[in-house]
C-alpha cells in the first residue's frame, strides 16, 4: 500500500499538502520555481496590494534561540510585496502555466472599500491562479494603515470583505486569520458567514523577541529604533494547534476547511495539524531556516507514517484528534497516572528530584547509597499526582514514564463530581 | 642544577623549534566551542561533578554562567572555591574526577562535558577590573605561611580575604611551587603559574619572601613565636631513592630536578638531552618526564614500572599521552643495578622481571634484562624533606608515616601550627587537593584566632 498525499482543498488540487505560506519565500517567480522544483505541493504567493507597492526597511528579522543556537521563534517586520502588481501578476501567470499541477493561491491585502477588490480580483483570476487568500492577519505596519490584522480583529469587516470577494470572483476564497484576538472562533464564524471556502491560520503573533541591552533597543533594529513584529516558528505551534482545534470543534464552523499554519517543521508537525482538522498545511519559517529541500523529508516521513498506520489518504486521519479535544470539565476525574523511573536508564542528574521537590509535590525521594554515596531517585507513589513534570525534565528518553493506574473507578467528569460545589448535575458524555 | 648531566650533549634543534613542542597540550576553547560545550551541561541537581571535586566547585553553576555569557560570574564562582581555578583547569586529572563523574559519561553517551576546558575558558576570559574578592576589615593578626605552592598560597589568599595579614616564606627563587617548577611545560604555558600568583596577590595583605628555607635560614620556633599562627605547606621536597649502588653516578637523577630545570630554562636548546633515556616510575611525574624528554629530542624513551598498567598512578589519559608520544612502556620489571661505563657514568640499567605471587605480593622472578641508556630519571615518588623539620620545635610535630599529622581542621599536634597540601596525610597528592587544604586550614586558623581573641 502506498499512501496518497494528494489533496483537494476547497476545490484546490495539489499533489501533496505542503504549501509555502505567503511570505518572503513566495515573493517572486524565482523562489517559487525553486520551491516547485524541490517538490512543494503549492504556494500562497506573497501578498499583493494596490500600487504603488509597499516599501520595506532594513533590517527585518530577529529570533530567539535554544541552547545550541537553534532558532525557536522567529520575528519579522516585513510588509507585503514591495514589487508592482503588474510584475507579480505576470510572474504568477507564467509560473502557473509552467507548473499546472501545483497549487498557486494568491494572497491579497487591500483597503476596506469594495471597488479595490472588484478591481483586482478579475486580474488575479486571469493569471490562472487556483484561489485567493485574504491577508487579514499581518500584525505589523499594515494595521497602521487600516489593513491586515486591523481587519482580522473586527469580525464584521472579515465578513464584509469576504463577501465582496465571493461576489467578484469565482475563485475559492481562503480567509487568513490573525491570532492577535481573544476568541479565534469569532473571525472564523464571520469568514464562514461571508461565504469563505476555507480559513487559514495562524498568521504571526505580535512580538518583540529581544532587546539589545547595550543600545537599549529591540531587535530587529532600524537605525536607533525598532517596532513590534510578527512571531512565528516552532514556538508558536502550540498556539496555532489550539486555534485550529477551536475552529474544528466549534459547532458553527465545524467542517469549514482549514489550512494549518504555525511552526510546522517536519512531517510530524504537519500530521498533528491534520489530525486536528487541517486539510493542508503552510510552512514558512522552517523553509527560511533550512531551504526548500526540507519538503523531501516531510513528504517521505508523512507517507511512511501513514502507511504504518494504514491511512491511505490524508482524509483517513484528518480531524481524528478533534473528538478527543474537549473542555476541561469533561476530563475523567478518576483517571490516574504515576511516574515510574527506569533505574537502569537513569543517569542520576537529579533534575526530576529538584523539580518535584522545589516546585511540585515532593513525590520523588533521593536515596544515597551508604557505601558509594551514589544517588538514586525513587517515586513516592502515594504522593505522585501524575503531573508529568519529572518526565518533562528528564534528559533521557523513556527513562521516566507515566504509568496509568487501575483505579477500578468509572469515568466521571467534573460536572458529575460530588466534589464540585457547582456541579451541573446533568451527566454529559464526553 | 643538572650537573649530573653536564657531559650529555645539547639538542641540535633550536630553542624556537623546541619551544614549539611545548605549546598547550589541550588548546583552549574559543567562544563558539565554549557555547556548544556549555550547552551540553544538564545543570544537574546535587551534581556528581561537584560532589567529587576536591575543591567543591559548583560546576553546573559556572557552566550555566558561561552559557549565559556571564564569564566573570562563572570565573568568580570557580575562584571563590578554588583561587587556583586557572591552573587546576589545566592540570587537574579531571578524567578521574569531575569528567569521570559527569552524567553524560554514562554508557549511552560516554562523552562527558569538557569541564576542565570550560573552567579554563572562564578563568582565561574573565575581565575583572579589580580583584574579584575584597578583604574583610583588618583583624590585626599576621600569619606565617611556609611554602608558596598551591596549599600555602591558597591558605594565604583566604586568610587575607578574611582580614588577616600574611607573610609567605618560600625556599625557591619564585613562588608557585609545583605549578612553577613541577608541572609539565605543555600543561602550563606562557608563564601561567606566575601570572596566576600575581592575580592571587592582587587581593593585598600578602607578602612573599623567597629564598627562605625552613630548617636552614628559617626556623619553626621563630615563626611560632613571632606570628599569630603558622601554616606549613611544605610539599614533598625529597625524591625517593632506588636504594642501589651507583645511585649518585652521573647520568642518574630525579625527574623532578630535570623538570624544574626545564621549566626554568630560558633556552631549551641549552638543556642536556640524552639520546636514550629510561624513566623509572609510573605516576604522572614519570609520564611528564618521559614525554618531555622525548619532545626535547631523546630518540629512545623507555618507562619502566614494576607493576602492570592498571596499578599505574598515572591515569589512562596520561598513559595515552605517553603512548601518543612514542614512549615505550615496560611493565613488571624492577631496577636491579645501575650499569656504569668506564668513566663511572650511567650506560644503562639492569632490571629484574616481577610477578604477583599467589599471596598477592610483588616478587622478582630472578630473570633479568638490560636496557641501555645515557640517562636514567627516577620518578618513584616524593617524601618530606626531613631537614626542613629538624629544629627542636619541628621535631615535636606528630607524624603519620613520613607525613605530618593533622586533625580534620588541619591543626598539627602543636597549637597554632597548621599544615596542608602534599606534606600531610589526608587526601590525594593533587594541586586541587592542596588548594582545598589551604582554604580549609585558613578558615580554621581564622576562627581559632578569633576564638582566642574573644577568649572563648
Amino acid at each position: 500500500m502506498k499512501a496518497d498525499l494528494s489533496i483537494d482543498f476547497c476545490g484546490i488540487k495539489s499533489p501533496n499538502p505542503f504549501w509555502l505560506a505567503s511570505a518572503p519565500p513566495t515573493d517572486k517567480a524565482y523562489n517559487v520555481i525553486r520551491a516547485f522544483e524541490a517538490g512543494w505541493g503549492g504556494v500562497v504567493w506573497k501578498t499583493l496590494g494596490e500600487d504603488p507597492p509597499a516599501v520595506n526597511v532594513s533590517s527585518r528579522y530577529s529570533a530567539i534561540y535554544g541552547k545550541n543556537r537553534e532558532v525557536l521563534g522567529f520575528n519579522n517586520i516585513e510588509l507585503i510585496t514591495d514589487r508592482s502588481l503588474d510584475i507579480n501578476l505576470r510572474e504568477i501567470t507564467a509560473v502557473k502555466e509552467a507548473w499546472p499541477d501545483r497549487a498557486i493561491v494568491v494572497s491579497l491585502m487591500l483597503p476596506c472599500e469594495e471597488h479595490y477588490w472588484a478591481d483586482i480580483l478579475p486580474k488575479v483570476e486571469a493569471t490562472g491562479a487556483d484561489g485567493i487568500e485574504l491577508n487579514f492577519g499581518c500584525p505589523h505596519g499594515m494595521p497602521e494603515r487600516g489593513m491586515g490584522a486591523a481587519v482580522g480583529q473586527v469580525p464584521e469587516y472579515v465578513q464584509l470583505v469576504t463577501s465582496w470577494c465571493k461576489k467578484h470572483s469565482r475563485l475559492p476564497v481562503i480567509v487568513k486569520l490573525t491570532p492577535n484576538i481573544t476568541d479565534i472562533r469569532q473571525p472564523a464564524r464571520a469568514a464562514k458567514a461571508g461565504g469563505a471556502d476555507a480559513v487559514s491560520l495562524i498568521n504571526t503573533i505580535n512580538s518583540i523577541t529581544s532587546i539589545d541591552l547595550d543600545r537599549m533597543v529591540a531587535l530587529p533594529t532600524v537605525g536607533q529604533a525598532s517596532t513590534h513584529g510578527g512571531y512565528c516558528g516552532t514556538a508558536v505551534k502550540p498556539i496555532a494547534l489550539n486555534m485550529v482545534a477551536e475552529i474544528a470543534r466549534d459547532e458553527q464552523t465545524r467542517g469549514l476547511p482549514i489550512s494549518g499554519i504555525g511552526g510546522i517543521n517536519n512531517w510530524r508537525d504537519a500530521a498533528e495539524f491534520i489530525a486536528l482538522g487541517a486539510g493542508c498545511v503552510q510552512v514558512c519559517t522552517a523553509a527560511m531556516l533550512h531551504g526548500f529541500r526540507i519538503v523531501e523529508e516531510m513528504k517521505d516521513g508523512l507517507a511512511r507514517w501513514m502507511e504504518s498506520k494504514g491511512y491511505q489518504t490524508l482524509a483517513d486521519f484528518s480531524g481524528k484528534a478533534v473528538p478527543n479535544t474537549t473542555d476541561w470539565k469533561y476530563l475523567d476525574m478518576n483517571y490516574k497516572v504515576i511516574a515510574r523511573i527506569d533505574q537502569d536508564a537513569c543517569i542520576g542528574c537529579g533534575k526530576c528530584f529538584v523539580a518535584c521537590e522545589d516546585t511540585s509535590h515532593q513525590a520523588i525521594a533521593k536515596l544515597v547509597d551508604p557505601i558509594s554515596a551514589a544517588r538514586s531517585y525513587q517515586v513516592i507513589d502515594h504522593e505522585c499526582v501524575g503531573c508529568n513534570l519529572c518526565e518533562i525534565t528528564c534528559p533521557v528518553q523513556n527513562c521516566i514514564t507515566m504509568v496509568p493506574q487501575q483505579t477500578g473507578k468509572p469515568y466521571m467528569n467534573w460536572t458529575q463530581d460530588p466534589r464540585n460545589p457547582r456541579a451541573e448535575k446533568v451527566p454529559t458524555a464526553a | 642544577m643538572l650537573d649530573s648531566l653536564n657531559y650529555i650533549p645539547q639538542p641540535t634543534a633550536s630553542n624556537g623549534e623546541l619551544a614549539s613542542h611545548f605549546t598547550d597540550l589541550a588548546p583552549p576553547l574559543n567562544a563558539r566551542q565554549a557555547a556548544i560545550e556549555s550547552a551540553r551541561c544538564l545543570y544537574c541537581y546535587d551534581a556528581p561533578c561537584t560532589r567529587i571535586c576536591p575543591s567543591e566547585i559548583d560546576v553546573a553553576s559556572f557552566i550555566r554562567n558561561i552559557h549565559d555569557r556571564n564569564i566573570d560570574g562563572a570565573a568568580a564562582g570557580i575562584l571563590k572555591q578554588n583561587i587556583f581555578g586557572g591552573s587546576c583547569a589545566r592540570v587537574c586529572p579531571t578524567e578521574i574526577l569531575c569528567e569521570d563523574a559527569c552524567v553524560r559519561n554514562h554508557d549511552a553517551e560516554g562523552q562527558p562535558v569538557k569541564i576542565a576546558l570550560l573552567q579554563r575558558y572562564a578563568t582565561d576570559n574573565m575581565s575583572f577590573v579589580d580583584h574579584p574578592f575584597q578583604r574583610a576589615p583588618s583583624t590585626g593578626k599576621t600569619v606565617a605561611v611556609v611554602g608558596a605552592g598551591p596549599a600555602g598560597l591558597s591558605c594565604a589568599h583566604r586568610l587575607a580575604m578574611l582580614g588577616n595579614d600574611v607573610v609567605v616564606f618560600e625556599a625557591q627563587a619564585k613562588p608557585g611551587g609545583l605549578n612553577e617548577y613541577g608541572i609539565a611545560k605543555y600543561k602550563l604555558t606562557n608563564q601561567f603559574a606566575q601570572r596566576e600568583v600575581e592575580f592571587l596577590l592582587g587581593i593585598g595583605g600578602i607578602e612573599i619572601r623567597c629564598g627562605q628555607k625552613l630548617g636552614e635560614n628559617l626556623h619553626l620556633k621563630d615563626l611560632h613565636a613571632n606570628y599569630d599562627a603558622v601554616f606549613l605547606g611544605l610539599g614533598l621536597g625529597a625524591s625517593r631513592q632506588l636504594g642501589l649502588t651507583g645511585e649518585d653516578a652521573p647520568g642518574l637523577l630525579a625527574a623532578v630536578d630535570y623538570i624544574a630545570a626545564l621549566r626554568q630554562a630560558s633556552d631549551l636548546a641549552a638543556l642536556p638531552v640524552p639520546r636514550r633515556a629510561i624513566v623509572i616510575g609510573a605516576g604522572n611525574t614519570a609520564i611528564d618526564m618521559a614525554v618531555q624528554i622525548g619532545r626535547l629530542g631523546a630518540e629512545e624513551v623507555t618507562l619502566v614500572y614494576r607493576r602492570g598498567f592498571d596499578a599505574m598512578g598515572a591515569t589512562h589519559h596520561e598513559q595515552d599521552i605517553a603512548k601518543a608520544n612514542l614512549v615505550r612502556m615496560v611493565t613488571w620489571a624492577q631496577p636491579r643495578e645501575v650499569l656504569l661505563d668506564g668513566f663511572g657514568r650511567v650506560r644503562g640499567m639492569r632490571f629484574e622481571k616481577t610477578a604477583m605471587s599467589d599471596a598477592g605480593r610483588l616478587t622478582g622472578t630472578g630473570e633479568t634484562f638490560e636496557i641501555a641508556a645515557d640517562a636514567v630519571f627516577k620518578a618513584i615518588g616524593q617524601g618530606l624533606a626531613e631537614a626542613s623539620l629538624s629544629d627542636p620545635l619541628a621535631t615535636l610535630l606528630k607524624r603519620d608515616g613520613d607525613k605530618i599529622h593533622v586533625d580534620d581542621r588541619f591543626r598539627t599536634a602543636l597549637p597554632g601550627i597548621y599544615a596542608g597540601g602534599d606534606c600531610v596525610a589526608p587526601g590525594q597528592d593533587l594541586t586541587v587537593q592542596a588548594v582545598q587544604h589551604g582554604k580549609l586550614a585558613a578558615l580554621a586558623i581564622h576562627s581559632d584566632m578569633q576564638a582566642k581573641k574573644e577568649g572563648v
